[in-house]
């Protein structure tokens, strides 16, 4: 039992701490009373990200401001692309919209593929860390799944669905559900002897001890599981949406690319990036909320 | 007459094919409104007694009766007191206490009435003024207080106490042994109390249950303790009875059953 888990733990750990680390900016500890503290330690920071974003954009500029640079630089980004960045939300019709609307169609797709893989996944996973066999039996297999590429599903979901679609969706299901599987059953596997026998004691039903104890026993691993999958998510939609088509900001890249626009491409890369470094603070913030008092015990 | 009956109680474990029997026909009776301490060394067995008698685990002979009815599974009716408190720690007190409450009595009292009886329970661990607080916010003491609320909204028959005070300092523990009897006294219940504190046995207890060393321990010696109640820890130190009765478990516990594996 304990083997199990020693193995899957270390496994799963690493994809949430090396998430974390690529987009930890450190949580300004602010305490309710001087303001001048707490616009000193948003200045602290926020000051170091911009110079090093300064930093960049001056370099990038020197090194691809020469005549035969291959790459735009920010001058010349900023010159073919400009709008792209100021006005997210332009709609000129015939699928000519701007990158906040792009984003916010391959958001939803995210969501229902996220949402499915979310249910799913603490459903499964808590029943099978509640049978020391399954675990057993599934874990191996769970380990090889999780690691096969999103793209490696698109075909096989292709022709499984026959539609675009549900294609991409099924493809953000599949690559985000094992992570909250598996964070899932070894954070039921986890929850203290005590917590079952006062479960035992209450006569607690099967149904009432999933909702009473063993989710919120379980929500801290659940939310790692959660934020490794909803990163997972987002890579993966932007590669589906490339082979699949349709207006989402994956696509883009791809027409962008077909037609040489750089600069559009470049705009759309930071667009992403912030919209995940969004996702993965927001799941994190959430799971901070509904974990508040459970972890330290 | 006979409220609980122990009758030749066997348990033994099965681990990897290894047979390791921990009890050797207990049997014990013990009547209504009765207070049982059971005080043995480390690792004798005690939890063990106590989880069969909540039904926590199967006995593998013998058998245990509470009202003439056999115990087989846990219930609340047999509310256990854990030594680590085991408060849910994502429910404030009075949640906590609640999911005790709502349970037994979801049926039989109203949404005021549910309200009324965990502040009562609460009330009478002193701890109504923390009832939205976590148990982190809380001191451990508190937290046993809690776990006691918690047990006595249940209403039960009987309540098990294993080494409730056991993680906590002197004093604290004098209070909660003092609330304890006091509870006790008003409620009339029956309760089994395992502890290895000598002193908190024979204070609180009226029967002393001792148990040999394991494997296969056995109850050694049943101590009645005649001591008038309520009882006051400062008018008993210098008591006779209580001194003869704190110098026979001593002996029963280091003289005759010493613990060889810690000398
Ligand atoms: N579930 C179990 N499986 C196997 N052995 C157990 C189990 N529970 C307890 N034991 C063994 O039974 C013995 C008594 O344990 P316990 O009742 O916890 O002692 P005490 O509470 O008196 O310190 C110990 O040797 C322990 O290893
Ligand atoms: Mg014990």
């Amino acid at each position: 039992m304990s083997a199990n888990v020693q193995r899957l733990a270390p496994a799963t750990m690493p994809d949430a701490k090396a998430a974390a680390e690529v987009f930890a900016l450190p949580t300004p500890a602010t305490r309710p009373g001087s303001w001048s503290k707490t616009l000193a330690s948003i200045a602290a920071n926020v000051v170091p990200p911009l110079v090093v974003v300064a930093l960049i954009l001056v370099i990038w500029q020197i090194l691809c401001a020469t005549p035969g640079a291959s790459l735009p630089a920010p001058s010349q980004v900023w010159a073919e692309a400009g709008e792209l960045i100021v006005s997210p939300f332009f709609d000129y019709g015939q699928g000519d919209i701007g990158l906040g609307l792009r984003v916010l169609i391959s958001l939803q797709r995210v969501a229902i593929g996220f949402g499915i893989a979310a249910l799913v996944g603490v459903t499964v996973g808590a029943v099978i860390g509640q049978s020391i066999w399954a675990m057993r039996g599934l874990d191996p297999i769970f380990q090889i799944l999780r690691t096969v590429p999103p793209l490696a599903w698109l075909p096989l979901s292709l022709a499984a669905f026959m539609d675009s679609a549900p294609s991409a969706i099924f493809v953000i299901f599949i690559t985000s559900v094992w992570p909250v599987i598996i964070n899932t059953a070894v954070g039921v596997r986890n929850i203290p002897q005590d917590y079952r026998n006062v479960a035992r004691i209450l006569q607690l039903n099967q149904v009432e001890f999933f909702f009473k104890i063993m989710i919120p026993a379980a929500a801290p691993y659940i939310f790692t599981g959660l934020r490794i999958g909803v990163g997972l998510s987002w890579l993966a939609i932007v590669a589906a949406e490339m082979l699949t088509g349709g207006v989402g900001i994956g696509f883009f890249i791809w027409d962008a690319w077909n037609s040489s626009r750089l600069s559009d491409i470049i705009v759309a890369l930071v667009y992403i990036g912030v919209v995940g470094f969004i996702l993965d603070r927001l799941v994190a913030a959430v799971g901070a909320f509904v974990t508040r008092g459970t972890t330290a015990n | 007459m006979t409220y609980l009956r122990i009758e030749n109680v066997d348990k033994q474990f099965d681990r990897a094919g290894q047979r390791s029997e921990v009890l050797k026909d207990v049997s014990l009776d013990i009547a209504r409104g009765e207070v049982i301490s059971i005080i043995g060394h480390s690792g004798c067995g005690k939890s063990t007694l106590l989880n069969l008698i909540a039904g926590l685990t199967e006995v593998s002979s013998g058998g245990i009766q509470l009202e003439g009815r056999e115990v087989n599974g846990p219930g609340p009716e047999r509310a256990v007191v854990f030594q680590n408190h085991s408060l849910l720690p994502w429910l404030t007190v009075y949640e906590n206490v609640n999911l005790a409450v709502a349970k037994v009595f979801g049926k039989t009292k109203t949404g005021s009435e549910r309200h009324d009886w965990i502040m009562q329970n609460l009330d009478l661990v002193q701890m109504s003024h923390a009832k939205d607080k976590r148990p982190t916010e809380i001191s451990g003491g508190m937290k046993q207080r809690v776990g006691i609320a918690r047990a006595l909204a249940m209403q039960p028959k009987i309540l098990l106490l294993d080494e409730p005070f056991g993680a906590l300092d002197a004093l604290t523990r004098a209070h909660l042994q003092d609330a304890v009897m006091d509870i006790q006294k008003r409620l009339g219940s029956t309760m089994i109390m395992i502890t290895h504190d000598v002193d908190e046995a024979v204070l609180l207890s009226d029967r002393i249950v001792m148990m040999t060393n394991g494997p296969s321990a056995r109850i050694g010696e049943v101590l009645p303790v005649p001591l008038e109640r309520p009882r006051n820890r400062i008018e008993l130190a210098g008591d006779r009875t209580y001194l003869k009765c704190r110098e026979a478990v001593l002996k029963f516990l280091y003289e005759r059953h010493r613990f060889v594996e810690a000398a």
